[in-house]
């Protein structure tokens, strides 16, 4: 039996990566990182078999493998019809962010002004689509005022203050979960505002305070993130990830 | 039939400063580099690009040749990811960026493709793409009320190209093409987009052999969506060209560490953008053996 101990940080990012995919079903889980990755397949390898999961290129896998391993595939999905999922809603995805507001606004596109930027990263990408679209949640290996700020730069994930509600093509905006290295939020506090699920063993309360630029909801009566199931454990140390690439992806 | 056969340069003699050019591939993956590089070689300029982006946009950011630019992202797929040249073009404030997302380009692509002014589209709504286009992006209203109410989408306008410019793995003569590998990303679209059309290819064979070398479906370019073939072998190089080949990681890191300062620029353009697309083959060979026998040392 393995003990509270033994569990290394990454080990709870991980299972608190697999419950983003909780209750998700028939739909397609685009983990972004490491972290979500292993989430991702330890959720279909345990309590979500019917995820579609992706080489992250254009093949749907058959069988789940290990980082970085093969698996025999079940179909094709080139960047093309990757739109049409995104379009369809039947997606779950799970990106990273460079900055993300209270409301859930996210950036990954540059920072400073629009036309003449300080720092240039990869423009919005996919974001506006997803957060429009479909299930988003956000994976952030090192949880710092830096990124939970008060503003973002630039909005390429849309958040819920963006929403009109005369409006029903903002419908289906929907932000799960907020995954970091120091516990499990979503956007459940007042308004829409990010709100404090669980923090992970041996993290204070002011920890998270202290690394986050606006005040967190519910931050004083969030609980613990759960322990791992030994069947967990073992799927995440002897299946998925051997060589712990997780740790490199979640500072302490 | 037309043949239909010219060399990179008869492209871009075709080509006009000012256009606005669609670039096939996406990120570092089947870009039509060897085109791109004729375009370097020659002295058209203040063009508005519409692309998935990738080093093909940064290498004509190096040389000062992009007024504009359409695109849902620019990365080069592997670290550093963030393209160089295209980031100190922004970070200079030299070209006006329609940033978009990856899916309002496909949408703009198949408005253009089907002769409509627009399509409309959800993604885009509650972001800060519409602040990126300045009030060129508008939005539509739906004349059908839902449930709900009644949507308001964005109208995403045309993407009419003047040109585009893809590579795919075979082709014939006239204009027939396929790509070997996983992925067609969005060859077609840009070719039904636009006026002139060229592809380059890996290598150019009879019909009968095209089509008996590839599954129907990967014929994604018929003769009504080419004006001129060129045959490009390494055409793609640095990026990956499905079946032909994989990515030249190394010398794409070269590219990126060498954009870091004028000097190791310049020596960068002496050695591999400075003569034809022969001369720059040759020189790729070189550094890769070069590396090679750098590892074993």
């Amino acid at each position: 039996m393995t003990t509270t101990e033994t569990v290394t940080r990454a080990e709870y990012c991980a299972i608190a990566c697999a419950e983003i995919f909780s209750g998700a079903g028939e739909i397609m889980a685009s983990p972004m990182a490491t972290l979500p990755q292993i989430g991702a397949r330890l959720a279909k390898l345990t309590t979500e078999p019917d995820l579609l999961i992706t080489d992250g290129e254009a093949l749907i896998l058959a069988e789940v493998p290990p980082l970085g391993g093969k698996a025999p595939i079940e179909g094709w999905m080139p960047f093309r019809k990757v739109f049409d999922v995104v379009a369809s809603g039947r997606r779950h995805v799970v990106m990273g962010a460079n900055q993300i507001d209270r409301h859930g606004n996210q950036n990954l596109s540059a920072f400073g002004p629009l036309q003449h930027p300080t720092r240039q990263m990869f423009g919005v990408r996919g974001a506006p689509g997803n957060t429009i679209n479909h299930a988003t949640s956000y994976w952030v290996g090192r949880h710092t005022t830096r990124v939970f700020t008060d503003k973002v730069d630039i909005v390429s994930g849309v958040g819920y203050d963006k929403v009109d509600p005369e409006n029903p093509a903002y419908r289906f905006l929907n932000i799960p979960r907020v995954v970091t290295n120091l516990g499990v939020f979503d956007f459940g506090g007042p308004d829409h505002t990010f709100r404090a699920v669980s923090l992970h063993p041996g993290v204070e309360a002011s920890t998270v305070a202290e690394n986050t630029s606006f005040e967190v909801a519910g931050l004083d009566e969030a609980g613990v993130t759960r322990e791992p199931t030994a069947e967990e454990l073992r799927l995440i140390r002897e299946v998925l990830d051997p060589k712990s690439l997780r740790d490199r992806e979640v500072s302490l | 039939m037309r043949d239909k056969r010219m060399s990179l340069d008869d492209v871009v003699g075709e080509l006009r400063s000012g256009m606005t050019i669609g670039l096939g591939g996406w990120g570092s993956r089947r870009k039509p580099m060897a085109l791109v590089r004729a375009i370097l070689r020659s002295d058209i300029t203040d063009l508005t690009v519409v692309t998935y982006g990738g080093p093909d946009l940064g290498l004509l950011c190096s040389a000062g040749k992009v007024k504009k630019a359409y695109y849902g992202f620019v990365s080069l797929d592997s670290a550093p990811f963030y393209d160089p040249w295209f980031a100190k073009a922004r970070t200079n404030g030299e070209i006006i960026a329609r940033e978009m997302d990856e899916g309002m380009v496909k949408c703009g692509l198949e408005a253009a493709a089907a002769r409509l002014p627009f399509l409309p589209i959800r993604a885009g709504l509650g972001s800060d793409v519409v602040e990126f286009w300045e009030g060129e992006l508008k939005t539509v209203t739906s004349p059908y009320a839902g449930p709900d109410g009644t949507e308001t989408l964005i109208a995403m306008p045309a993407l009419e190209l003047d040109a585009s410019l893809v590579h795919l793995n075979i082709g014939d003569a006239h204009g027939n093409a396929a790509y070997t590998g996983v992925d067609p990303y969005f060859d077609d679209l840009y070719c039904m987009a636009a006026e002139k059309r060229y592809a380059s290819v890996e290598r150019i064979v009879e019909t009968e052999e095209l089509v008996k070398s590839v599954p129907l479906q990967s014929i994604i370019l018929n003769r009504m969506m080419v004006d001129g073939v060129v045959e490009a072998p390494g055409g793609a190089h640095f990026t990956l060209a499905g079946d032909s080949y994989g990515r030249d990681e190394k010398f794409q890191r070269h590219y990126a560490e060498s954009a870091k300062d004028p000097e190791s620029w310049q020596k960068f353009v002496d050695r591999f953008l400075s003569g034809s697309e022969d001369d720059y083959q040759a020189a790729v060979q070189k550094f890769a053996a070069e590396s090679k026998s750098g590892e074993k040392a």
